[in-house]
């Protein structure tokens, strides 16, 4: 697959300015399970932020290949940093998708100069790979919603200044799929809380927040799309989204795979490096050769999904499911390469384990976006 | 304000694919390039200064033909437009040589400041900026650290590096600048920015269009390279063991015996 001369260039800028101004960040902004908004300001100034989104919105309106490249980078050298770009893409993707002009001219600029963070309300604490059962309501009244709920594990919930909240417009609406309605809260609005930062594994400078609406009252104005359709736009967003997480995982493994390349030509044992050892260089190779396929597949999903392909939702599973996967071995087996040097904080392997494995986990787990593949492969006569 | 600045594409020190060609000089076609370091100094102060008082950066190259590729690097960090000198009858060219093809070029623009990097990562000659104020009648201000131009009264001041810390020298515009890294580190080009360099203007000449004489015929440069030899590898340094405090009395004898401190 061969890039264009745009996206070769936008992908070594960005590899630049992740060596030099993130990597040395990474070990601190996983230590401090901090917020790393150093980072966000980084992106913004660089423009970094501005690629998915239309020049008319200050963006640069390149493809998602384009983004998955720069996420792919950023996550090369730090997960967390990487998941800024994909966490801004998955909650601009249904104001792109389902919102009105005016609603995109209101929204996109702030989300494409990243001085605004958005942020995905989908799941809560009883309803994650199944949607049916959200329980948060939004309850028409006059030419408003009063929202009443709790999302759970919503990426950027505690930093974003707005949220598109899924929530039950149509509680008794026959088909379970047209229950929901994707809402743009504002957090600054009154009845909005984060009730809960999560402590989590990987990904730690990532907050992952609880969000309680308590009455919050939106315009109706800021609906995305018509009452019912909500599953409908989460669904057509994770078809874009999952791409960039599948990106962070390729990122991920590359990350693990040079550490422990390098690190193979300094360690000396039984007298030589062990990158010298037939049983290192296995590792390493099937590590490469995980690390290889599963970024020429994302970079074919993105193409596939880029060009309106039917089987976009199929393309976006796969991508993620072979990435996902491919990222939690190759950095087990880094770790293993490195030994009891790899246990330990001071080389950065054990955060990229940590790191990887939450994107078997998450935008679907690889169980369900199995269960995506397997669908679009049976649905066919 | 016009600010002329020197830029030369240089092997990228991080490839560490330098090597030499059969005349001992670099195969320009062996390693990926970049802005040389203490030009991407030179540009950075240029477009701080344009962004204070208006104006243009131009960047001035002489390489070959596929040094667009690194004048684009410049480009995307700010710079309006470049000029490119590319000629054959230039490849291997001595110091002589490139200060009077650049000076050429240059004096082809109406400048008022003229910067280069204090030297060059590859052939370090550490002569050609210096040398085109020489060759283009103007004053140069070398090492500065920081520059100060008075556009209104048609001078510029520029803290130097020297000695014995700064000194603060002054000259009519146009005036040539060699500049060191006190002046601040080069910005990362924005994304935005590598998009619009794709677009800015090039302007590419060749010797001919520069004038007569600049290049001896057939490259008889006036200095060539004889031998080249990598320097000798270091001795086995030496390892100081024991207490903190009998090694650093060790250490500070060391130093001493060799009037080091």
């Amino acid at each position: 697959m061969r890039l264009t001369e745009e996206q070769q260039l936008l992908r070594d800028a960005v590899r630049v300015l992740a060596d030099e101004k993130i990597a040395p960040r990474a070990a601190e902004i996983d230590r401090s399970a901090t917020w790393p908004d150093d980072v966000r300001r980084l992106l913004a100034s660089h423009d970094i932020f501005a690629i998915p989104f239309e020049e008319r919105h200050g963006g640069l309106g390149s493809d998602l290949l384009t983004l998955c490249l720069a996420i792919e980078q950023i996550s090369r050298v730090c997960a967390t940093s990487g998941l800024i770009l994909a966490v801004q893409a998955l909650g601009a993707i249904p104001i792109q998708v389902a919102g009105t002009v005016e609603q995109q001219d209101r929204w996109l600029p702030g989300l494409a100069s990243g001085e605004m963070l958005i942020a995905f309300a989908l799941t809560e604490a009883d309803a994650g790979s199944d949607p049916s059962g959200i329980r948060t309501r939004a309850v028409r009244d006059g030419d408003d919603y009063v929202i009443n709920g709790t999302k759970r594990f919503i990426s950027h919930g505690s930093v974003a200044d707005s949220v598109v909240v899924f929530a039950a417009t149509n509680p008794d609406a026959e088909k379970a799929s047209r229950r929901l309605s994707a809402i743009l809260v504002e957090t600054d609005r009154p009845g909005f809380k984060v009730t809960r930062v999560e402590h989590k594994m990987g990904i730690r400078g990532s907050p992952t927040a609880e969000l309680a609406f308590d009455n919050v009252r939106v315009p109706v104005a800021n609906r995305l799309g018509d009452e019912g359709q909500g599953f409908a736009i989460a669904m057509k967003t994770f078809e874009r989204s999952r791409p960039g997480i599948a990106a962070q995982a390729v990122g991920i493994a590359q990350g693990a795979l040079e550490v422990a390349a390098a690190y193979a030509k300094e360690r000396r044992q039984f007298g030589k490096p062990i990158a010298e050892l037939q049983m290192i260089q296995s590792m390493l190779a099937d590590m490469d050769a995980a690390t290889e396929a599963a970024r020429q597949l994302l970079y074919a999903a993105c193409e596939a999904i880029e060009s309106g392909n039917g089987d976009a939702a199929r393309w976006a599973a796969i991508c993620k499911l072979v990435a996902g996967d491919a990222a939690m071995r190759v950095t087990t087996d880094a770790v293993q390469v490195l030994g009891g040097y790899g246990y330990i904080d001071e080389y950065p392997v054990e955060r990229m384990m940590r790191d990887a494995k939450i994107t078997q986990l998450y935008e679907g787990t690889q169980q369900i976006q199995r269960l995506i593949v397997a669908r679009s492969l049976l649905a066919g006569s | 304000m016009r600010i002329v600045v020197l830029t030369k594409p240089v092997p990228d020190p991080a490839a560490g694919a330098e090597r030499l060609g059969p005349d001992n000089r670099l195969d320009r076609a062996a390693s990926p390039t970049v802005v040389n370091g203490n030009d991407e100094y030179a540009l950075e102060a240029a477009l701080q200064l344009v962004e204070a008082h208006g104006g243009e950066v131009v960047i001035l190259t002489m390489a070959p033909a596929n040094g667009t590729e690194t004048m684009r690097k410049a480009l995307a960090m700010g710079a309006a437009r470049g000029i490119h000198v590319t000629d054959d009858a230039l490849a291997g060219a001595d110091l002589p040589t490139t200060i009077r093809v650049l000076a050429a070029a240059a004096g082809q623009e109406a400048f008022d400041l003229l910067l280069g990097g204090l030297d060059t990562s590859d052939g370090a000659g550490g002569a050609v900026t210096a040398g085109v104020a020489a060759r283009l009648g103007l004053p140069l201000l070398s090492t500065a650290a920081h520059i100060e131009p008075d556009p209104a009264a048609g001078r510029v001041r520029v803290r130097r590096l020297s000695a014995k810390g700064y000194d603060l020298v002054e000259a009519p515009m146009p005036a040539v600048i060699s500049c060191t890294q006190a002046l601040g580190a080069p910005r990362y080009p924005s994304l935005k920015g590598i998009m619009a360099a794709r677009s800015r203007p090039i302007a590419a000449h060749s010797l001919a269009d520069l004038g007569d004489g600049l290049a001896p015929a057939d490259g008889a440069w006036a200095t060539r390279v004889v031998a080249a030899e990598p320097p000798t590898a270091r001795a086995a340094g030496r390892t100081v063991t024991g207490s903190a405090t009998d090694a650093a009395r060790e250490i500070a004898d060391f130093l001493a015996d060799r009037r080091l401190i």
